[in-house]
């Protein structure tokens, strides 16, 4: 039996990738542009500073659709990564400005005198930026090295950075005298660029950058997904097995884009944590993890806008919800669940798709998202076909 | 999920009616056309033989018969009665035996918990019937359980494996007994010892039987046979008439 | 000295059994359908809730009532969260079935609405409930019978659920607005209740000075050891144990063999489900009841699942006393203490005092997990033949 590679070379031309790829850039700019110069006039101070903390969550939902839309990894712990990056920034945050010998507030209600060894770099702008997406992908990377090396998978995989995530909350909540606790970090009255981070230019450029950021974060996703790699990511989803079988490593496939996403999660973490004004171990709540996965879910997984979609629409459905009656909040999100699960398994973006088939912009292209079981059987029957092929 | 059956055929007297009636099956994994137009029947009492090289479809055709698999189209009646909709479990309980390839014996349950479960498949049948001891019959047909109960299922030989799992399926009693391939990869005095079981079966309890066999000997035991190539039936007809021309053809390598 | 270590001990195993009693049932469930059950943790609260409210049934009889009420509430708990359990494998996870990640999620959501329900589960609600549940099987049941149920049902299935939640919810609304400040309150108080344990279970049996085992944990032993022999006994004895671990061990030839998959699949689940509310009524002899109280057990006892392995109880066993008295002994400062006499080993001491809380004996025990996982990732008992992608 011949050995066939898990993945197919694209068909379509080079010239008309390239013409869909620069419309697809020239809508993300015109989108851009609009909720960096439009969204300001239109939306009041306040639901300005949602959209974007909205907007620095769906940076997050593209870090998770990354992995479990294409890669097929569900992962309940995304919240540490969130909250490595936002931990970062907050710590750099408590020490700028701060005259030179003397320790952030908080420190002396634990009667700590000096200031512990691991805040000492923060100082550094430079190495501040470099650590809030450094951390998170080197503490991702060594997790999913740890795990992946023995071909843990599935549900064990999932529940296994659900007691992660419970870990690094107890660590966090426990250690007053290193990171302030249960109080966690604030960020609103410290000073960044000459500017205090709380007062509306800041809380202007923060949105702005998280703008930005987005749409870069969304420009490497769509890289990584769209080439060779990311038909190794999907190949991977769908038949683990005939990956390693054609001669790949899965594992460091799989370390890598873990990586990749928990360093995403991390600058979505700072962003958020700036604008919200703090960050505590409540960034890593259980149920704030499983519900960046219900934002990718909504959306249509393995689709990247829909990542994005999913947790503003989401984010903006919980505002509503919880200004109004904060009781059925929860019942809704439940049923958002059941209802995703079942009876909606590709999301909004798959809705429209399968209702407008292929007329769609590149926008809303990618490898479709059908459960991994039925891709499964298909690439099975594929390769049985091949090989009736070569017997005959 | 069948998506379109073939209207179900009126339904026969179950006393005049074949035991098996398979019409018009067709099966596919994924995009690939594994049995095409497949007619297959088996009568009361007989014993029918289905024979094919390697990957012809054989074993799909017996999935599908025990519901493990559905197909695309086509209609499988059993005592007249069509069973493409019930499940495997429900089908096993009107009275078809399954035999699998591999004998799937159930690893970490002792030899006597194996054919205990056997007594699954009588279902609503045989309520008389002491469902926790082992009826010394099955003894009979195959000595060497008897002194091997309290082992696990998944520690026996191959052939004791083999023994063990058509005494499984004897256990609820079929009406029809499917066997894929019983002498895979068995020495030849234990082929014997099954043979001579499964005759006996036919003789004393009076059922039908569909075996997959590629061992000429017991090929020639069979009333009818069905010959299988590339997903369809090519050739048929009762056994005296299985030529070494029709042998060479689909058998023989 | 050694009066602390046993005291240690005690206290690890009690853990341990807390542990195992919560896991029992997630681990029958997964090795049977690799299925991980996130809303078990709010089964086991509302069988907490029931011993809640058998309880205060108890108290309004006064005597021996008081005194008796958890053998009571024992079955009673089985039972709530067992048929909770059913309804939940009956309605949402057998369409799943073969899809393990997209279950994980169905059960999130489901575990959310119990906690909510139970937040703000009041008369109307309860009423329209009653009402949404009656229409539906009601009119399932009537459509099936006088109409061509296998054509309609891909359309009738959805419409004819949404029709009876909107009349139900319509009714609840209704019933809500004009009902008496009585009748619309919420059953439970927003706030963590508490359920008064029968003073038998109060204080400890003594021995020597030092030594003191308190009844409750004791208690939790004694019920822990006894699901276990009945749980052992059922799987191993009955009829339907012997149906369940066949189905285990190979489903699709269990199939063909005549056993009903489909049954087995509900009774494992709200067995499994069953167990937990048991759990729940167990755990309220040691802290107070609340919506959230699953959360606190039920990543340990996942990791017990993961380190024990599926398909063997005695996995399930070994992984909770392991994991609980290393977390006891470190989490206690034990370990710490008992290192402290030798100056030599100053830097291990100061190590583990630095995990001395109970918080911070968490991240040891998961550090030392995924470590362990390094040499056999599929458990301490892995199953021949299963893997551990399950
Ligand atoms: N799970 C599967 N997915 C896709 N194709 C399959 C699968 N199982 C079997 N096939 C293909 O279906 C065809 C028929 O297989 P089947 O097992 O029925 O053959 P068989 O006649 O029983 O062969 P043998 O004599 O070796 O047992 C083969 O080409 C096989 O490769
Ligand atoms: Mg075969």
């Amino acid at each position: 039996m011949a050995v066939d590679l898990p993945i197919q070379p694209r068909r379509t031309s080079k010239a008309l990738r390239q013409k869909r790829l620069l419309i697809e850039a020239g809508i993300v700019v015109a989108i851009a542009l609009v909720l960096i110069l439009v969204m300001p006039l239109v939306l009041t101070g306040f639901r300005l500073g949602l959209l974007g903390r909205f907007l620095s969550l769906a940076i997050v939902a593209l870090g998770i659709d990354l992995i479990w839309g294409f890669t097929g990894l569900l992962s309940l712990g995304h919240g540490i990564f969130f909250a490595l990056g936002g931990y970062a920034f907050a710590m750099y945050l408590q020490l700028t400005e701060l005259p030179a010998g003397q320790l952030p507030e908080f420190f002396s209600l634990y009667g700590v005198s000096s200031l512990p060894w691991f805040w000492q770099p923060f100082y550094s702008l430079p190495f501040t930026l470099l650590a809030m997406v450094a951390i998170p992908a080197i503490v991702a990377g060594l997790f999913g090295y740890l795990v992946f090396r023995n071909r843990i998978r599935g549900v064990y995989f999932s529940i296994l950075t659900q007691a992660a995530l419970v870990v690094f909350f107890n660590f966090f909540n426990g250690q007053q005298k290193l990171i302030n606790g249960t109080n966690g970090l604030k960020t609103a009255t410290s000073v960044f660029l000459g500017q205090q981070v709380g007062g509306p230019e800041m809380r202007y450029f923060f949105y702005v950058a998280t703008v930005i950021a987005l749409a870069l974060m969304y420009a490497l996703c769509r890289w990584l997904t769209s080439g060779r790699f990311g038909r190794m990511l999907v190949a991977i989803r769908d038949d683990e097995n005939r990956v390693r079988f054609s001669g790949y490593n899965p594992a460091s496939f799989k370390v890598l884009v873990f990586a990749v996403s928990g360093a995403i999660a991390g600058i979505a973490g700072a962003l958020y944590t700036v604008q919200s004004g703090i960050i505590s171990p409540q960034a890593m709540d259980i149920g704030f993890s499983i519900e960046m996965v219900i934002w990718v879910a909504v959306g249509g997984r393995a689709t990247l806008i829909g990542a994005i979609l999913g947790a503003v629409l989401v984010n903006i459905a919980r505002t509503m919800l919880s200004e109004r009656f904060p009781d059925v909040w929860l019942f809704f999100q439940g049923a958002l669940f059941l209802l995703v699960v079942t009876a909606l398994p590709d999301g909004i973006v798959g809705w429209v798709r399968s209702r407008f088939g292929d007329r769609l912009p590149a926008l809303f292209g990618g490898p479709s998202a059908v459960p991994a079981y039925v891709a499964e059987m298909e690439l099975e029957a594929e390769s049985y076909r091949e090989k009736e092929l070569a017997d005959q | 999920m069948s998506q379109s059956v073939a209207t179900p055929l009126p339904i026969a007297d179950p006393l005049t009616a074949p035991m098996l009636k398979i019409s018009g099956l067709n099966f596919f994994y994924g995009e690939s056309h594994i049995l095409r137009n497949v007619d297959l029947t088996v009568p009361k009492g007989q014993m029918v033989c289905l024979i094919g090289r390697n990957g012809v479809g054989k074993t799909t055709l017996l999935k599908n018969i025990m519901g493990l698999l559905r197909p695309r189209q086509g209609d499988i009646q059993y005592e007249g009665q069509s069973v493409t909709a019930l499940s495997p479990d429900q089908r096993a309980r009107r009275g078809i035996g399954y035999v699998p390839q591999g004998r799937e014996i159930i690893p970490r349950l002792s030899v006597r918990e194996n054919l205990l479960v056997g007594y699954e498949a009588l279902g609503n049948r045989g309520q008389s019937i002491n469902r926790q001891t082992i009826p010394e019959e099955i003894f009979e047909l195959f000595p060497v359980l008897k002194t091997m109960l309290e082992r696990m299922g998944g520690d026996l030989s191959g052939g004791q494996q083999q023994q063990l799992a058509i005494a499984r399926a004897m256990m609820g009693k079929p009406k029809l007994l499917v066997l894929d391939e019983p002498t895979e990869g068995i020495q030849p005095s234990i082929i014997l010892d099954i043979e001579a079981a499964i005759r006996r079966i036919i003789a004393t309890a009076g059922i039908s039987v569909l075996l997959v066999e590629q061992h000429l000997h017991f090929v020639r035991q069979a009333d009818y046979y069905y010959a299988m190539q590339k997903g369809g039936i090519v050739a048929s007809g009762p056994t005296q008439e299985l030529t070494n021309d029709v042998i060479q053809q689909f058998l023989a390598v | 000295m050694i009066e602390g270590l046993i005291a240690g001990l005690f206290d690890g195993i009690s853990i341990g059994a807390v542990l195992l009693i919560v896991a029992l049932g997630l681990a029958i469930v997964f090795g049977l359908m690799g299925v991980i059950n996130l809303a078990h943790g709010e089964l086991m609260m509302l069988g907490a809730y029931t011993t809640y409210v058998v309880q205060n049934g108890a108290k309004g009889l006064g005597g021996w009532a008081v005194e008796s009420y958890i053998f009571v509430a024992l079955p009673l708990a089985f039972l709530v969260a067992a048929l909770v359990g059913l309804l939940m494998e009956r309605s949402v996870i057998r369409h799943l079935y073969g899809r393990p990640l997209e279950t994980l999620l169905a059960t999130w959501g489901v575990s959310l609405i119990l906690r909510q329900f139970v937040r703000s589960v009041n008369s109307p609600m309860a009423i329209g409930l009653v009402i949404f549940a009656a229409l539906f099987v009601v009119g399932l049941w009537v459509l099936r019978r006088y109409t061509d149920w296998e054509r309609i049902r891909s359309w009738a299935n959805p419409v004819f659920f949404l029709l009876s939640f909107a009349i139900a919810a319509l009714a609840g609304f209704i019933l809500q607005s004009s009902g008496s400040a009585q009748f619309t309150r919420a059953w439970f108080s927003a706030r963590n209740v508490d359920v008064t344990p029968p003073s038998w279970l109060r204080g400890g049996l003594a021995l020597g000075t030092v030594l003191q085992f308190p009844y409750a944990r004791l208690f939790i032993i004694v019920l822990t050891v006894l699901c276990l022999v009945g749980i052992y006994w059922f799987l191993q004895k009955s009829v339907w144990g012997l149906r369940i671990r066949s189905v285990t061990q190979n489903r699709s030839m269990s199939a063909c063999l005549g056993i009903p998959t489909e049954r087995v699949d509900a009774l494992t689940f709200a067995l499994g489900s069953g167990l937990a509310g048991i759990a729940g009524c167990a755990v309220t002899l040691l802290g107070s009841v609340g919506p959230n109280l699953g959360g606190n057990y039920i990543v340990d006892a996942f990791m017990v699942v993961v380190v024990g392995g599926v398909g063997k109880l005695v996995g399930s066993i070994v992984a909770a006393m392991v994991i609980g008295i290393i977390t006891y002994l470190v989490g206690s400062g034990t370990l710490a203490l008992v290192l402290s006499p030798f100056a030599a080993l100053q830097p291990v001491t100061d190590f583990f005092t630095f995990f001395a809380t109970t918080s911070m004996a968490k991240v040891m025990v998961f550090a030392l997990i995924i470590a362990f996982l390094q040499v056999r990732p599929a458990g301490m008992f892995p199953q021949k033949g299963r893997s551990v992608e399950v």
